[in-house]
């Protein structure tokens, strides 16, 4: 499908995704979306670096988790405004993407070695965040205060207390309006020469190299824009929940799902990672029901079905749901046509 | 336009180029011969910055360019195209040329539109939208040269381009190379196809275990016992004479 194709169905799903949760009262399918599209995002910013870039990185939540200690920490410690904090925590993220990318891309490291160094870089945060207590207040994570003031849910970002209408859809318009931008912003890039290049240098970096691209300062801008969109999920992570701790942040359940996302749905294409999202989810409501009725209410199992749909896309589907639903247009097209 | 002296490399205790010194005036197509092994491709990667040379001076339009990085070199209109070609393997045609186009070619639409101008020179103009990893060598081939074309270089360097391919698809890129000379491209071109040596090359120099033998007109060139020997081994102009006077 051209990228033209893509927008389209890109902003059909978009419309959905607007208008859909309106006719949903039940408060449990928002939370679900909520989840699906905080996922999606979180995928998105994963997908930017490895499935346009093919620079797979293993610990992917060192932007997530860095984004949300910075906009918990800002209000925790300083009493800033979230809507001020998330441009220093989207920003500062950034900063600590150019310092990894900067140390990986330089010394030339690819494939596994780029995979373990941003896990290595994770756990070190992970650490860090333990251990550097009079910052971050340790393992004890951050917990910021309730506002019940409904006048000031905007102000604060927090619409626990707000009026009806924010009250159930307020994160749920938050993580869709982060995951609209982003999007957009992801196929902005991938119509670009930058998002070209960035392909280019997935495909075959010396060739990119000899083709006069500066396949290092693509790599560093790509890892940039990453940090951004999966920083913004940190930010809305702690505007939701209200607090933050080292195992969250930093542990390596985001950089798994941030990953699981796209590859499912399909690597370097827009909607693969909101594919892949709620596929995972969607499975994995129906696996917990499945799982509890036959072998009762053991944690752990459900991992165990994940990692065996992960197996049979990878065989089966190498290019994910994305390409699965291409093919099958195609064929009904040339049905069609014949 | 290139003037390669003195420039050596060697990978542990293998002489991959040694004291090698070339020119390549501007206008020309200049070619690189020499058996498997003497170091021709090496050579390449020495000119266009992907290896360092331990040795000698490389300047391009009096500009000195060892060791610069790769990316920079291209930028200054010296490109080059791999002899085991590099295909952006999952993108079409069109957008392994237009990414190449990139280069001096901000929109993307632009770009695309260059692609299809491009492809056309070398011939591929039916298959815009193939995916480049399913075509032929030849295709494959041509693809490597639209791209470095469309990088809209100043010299060109060409790495056995015609290997692989039958008469009729060699005849081909004959054509297209010597085309592109005539838009005012300079080339630099190592072949193996004699026939294509012969009717293409305005000079020759000829290398071998990593060093320069012999150099001059290619009708010149294949006379000379140096590579003779060169190419057919110890003993072989003597025996060859021989046999022309007998
Ligand atoms: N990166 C490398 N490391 C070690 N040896 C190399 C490397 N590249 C080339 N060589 C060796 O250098 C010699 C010259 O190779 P090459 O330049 O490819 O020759 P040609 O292109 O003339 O066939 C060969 O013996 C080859 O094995
Ligand atoms: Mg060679």
């Amino acid at each position: 499908m051209n990228s033209r194709g893509q927008l389209l169905g890109l902003c059909v799903l978009m419309v959905i995704l607007a208008i859909g949760p309106l006719l949903i009262s039940s408060g449990r399918w928002i939370e679900f979306l909520e989840l699906t599209l905080f996922v999606a995002v979180l995928g998105q910013g994963w997908n930017v670096l490895a499935g346009y870039g093919g620079q797979y990185s293993f610990g992917h939540a060192v932007f997530f988790g860095t984004g949300a200690y910075i906009q918990a920490l800002l209000q925790f410690k300083f009493g800033w405004n979230p809507w001020v904090a998330m441009w220093f925590a989207m920003s500062g993220t950034t900063l600590i993407a150019a310092g990894i990318g900067y140390l990986s891309f330089r010394y030339g490291l690819r494939g596994s070695y780029f995979a373990l160094i941003t896990l290595a870089f994770a756990e070190a945060f992970h650490v860090l965040a333990r251990s550097l207590d009079s910052i971050t207040e340790g393992g004890r994570g951050v917990q910021l205060s309730l506002n019940q003031d409904p006048s000031q849910a905007i102000a604060e970002f927090q619409f626990n207390f707000a009026g009806p209408f924010l009250k159930t859809y307020g994160f749920y318009y938050t993580i869709f309006i982060i995951l609209l931008i982003t999007y957009l912003l992801t196929w902005l890039m991938s119509n670009s020469r930058f998002g070209a290049q960035l392909i280019a240098v997935r495909e075959n970096e010396e060739a990119a190299m000899a083709l006069g691209i500066d396949a290092f300062r693509v790599k560093m801008k790509a890892i940039c824009l990453s940090a951004i969109i999966t920083s913004s999920a940190g930010v809305y992570y702690v505007q939701k929940f209200l607090f933050i701790e080292p195992g969250i942040a930093y542990g390596p359940a985001k950089s798994v799902e941030a990953l699981f996302a796209p590859i499912i749905g399909g690597l370097g294409t827009i909607v693969g990672p909101l594919l892949g999202s709620f596929f995972i989810h969607g499975v994995g409501e129906v696996a917990k029901e499945v799982i509890v009725y036959f072998v009762g209410d053991r944690p752990g199992v459900d991992l165990i079905f994940f990692g065996m749909i992960l197996i049979l896309v990878l065989a089966f589907l190498p290019r994910g749901l994305y390409g699965l639903l291409e093919m099958l247009w195609l064929r009904l097209r040339g049905k069609h046509n014949a | 336009m290139l003037e390669v002296s003195g420039v050596s490399k060697h990978f542990g205790g293998l002489k991959a180029v040694s004291q090698a010194t070339l020119s390549v005036p501007e206008g020309k197509i200049i070619s690189l011969i020499g058996p498997n092994g003497a170091g021709k491709t090496t050579l390449f990667a020495l000119i266009s910055g992907f290896i360092k040379p331990d040795e000698g001076e490389i300047k391009f339009q009096g500009q000195s360019i060892a060791g610069r990085k790769p990316h920079l070199i291209c930028q200054l209109g010296l490109v080059r195209t791999f002899q085991i070609v590099r295909p952006f393997a999952n993108l079409s045609v069109a957008e392994n040329i237009a990414v190449a186009a990139h280069i001096w070619i901000a929109k993307r639409t632009d770009a695309l539109l260059k692609a299809a101008e491009i492809a056309k020179l070398v011939g591929m103009d039916g298959m815009l939208d193939q995916s480049a990893g399913a075509l032929t060598i030849a295709g494959r081939k041509r693809l490597e040269l639209a791209r470095a074309l469309a990088t809209n270089p100043k010299l060109l360097l060409l790495d056995e381009v015609m290997a692989g391919l039958n008469t009729t698809e060699v005849h081909e890129i004959v054509d297209v190379v010597r085309g592109i000379r005539d838009t005012g491209v300079t080339i630099l071109l190592i072949e193996h196809v004699m026939q294509a040596v012969m009717s293409l090359s305005d000079y020759s120099y000829v290398l071998n275990q990593g060093e320069l033998i012999a150099e001059g007109e290619p009708r010149d060139i294949t006379r000379d016992p140096n590579v003779i020997e060169a190419y057919l081994g110890h003993g072989a102009a003597k025996r060859i004479a021989a046999m022309e006077k007998a």
